[in-house]
């Protein structure tokens, strides 16, 4: 692996943690639940993200399962929640 | 000759992931930064469209330099996403106007529905005279 690639995946990384962190101030913060539903949900993409770089820093295409599994879980939770805020209840 | 492409290939993958890394961070500072829940809902989406497409073309670029073949594990993750993004961020907002209408805020706070700006923009639009005091009724 060329110097120039591993230091734009440490770059990006880089910029996933701080991301990853603001969302989680506003997870922390957040003055109503939507706002916490919002920020959980895009820490889950942020996560998903991560799995993909790794997935080409460590050259093994076995990462991209479980991206999928977590954008796909990241989905059904915040849509979830979504509906528990709307209703009151998850399934009518 | 093959070290030269490969070296362009990895020129582009490394430019993807940076402008990737790039964009995530301009999403996190917009959901930290901006003031109003309706605004908040805005900078995610950069995160789930542009970074995410970005970081799955630099992962199909790399995948099928190094395996020589087409490799298009990244796409399922990409259009999983183009689909589920939408139905979440409906249903967000949907609930964020469904609370500030039983909770209590203010008229201001509250867009109007859709059928009323409609029908008053067609009114609008048919006798522009009759649209003042339906304005006036509403506030």
């Amino acid at each position: 692996m060329s110097p120039l690639l591993f230091g734009a995946i440490v770059f990006t990384l880089g910029c996933y943690v701080l991301a990853m962190a603001l969302a989680l101030l506003r997870l922390v913060l957040g003055p109503s639940a939507q706002d916490r539903v919002l920020a959980m949900d895009l820490l889950c993409t942020i996560g998903m993200l991560v799995l993909m770089v790794l997935a080409i820093r460590y050259r093994s295409a076995a990462y991209f399962e479980a991206a999928l599994l977590i954008s796909l879980f990241g989905f059904v939770s915040s849509m979830a929640m979504a509906k528990f805020l709307l209703r009151g209840e998850v399934i009518e | 000759m093959t070290e030269g492409w490969l070296g362009w290939i990895e020129l582009c993958v490394a430019t993807l992931l940076v402008l990737s890394g790039l964009f995530t961070l301009a999403a996190g500072v917009g959901v930290l930064r901006f003031q109003t829940f309706f605004q908040r809902m805005h900078p995610p989406a950069l995160a789930f469209s542009l970074s995410a497409w970005c970081v799955a073309l630099a992962s199909v670029l790399f995948f099928s330099a190094r395996r020589e073949e087409l490799a298009l594990h990244a796409w399922l993750i990409i259009i999983f996403l183009a689909i589920t993004v939408p139905v979440t961020t409906i249903l967000l907002a949907r609930t964020e106007l469904f609370r500030r209408r039983t909770h209590g805020a203010s008229s201001a706070e509250i867009p109007p529905p859709l059928s009323h700006v409609l029908r008053t923009s067609s009114e609008a639009v048919q006798a522009p005279k009759v649209e003042q005091p339906g304005a006036s009724q509403r506030t």
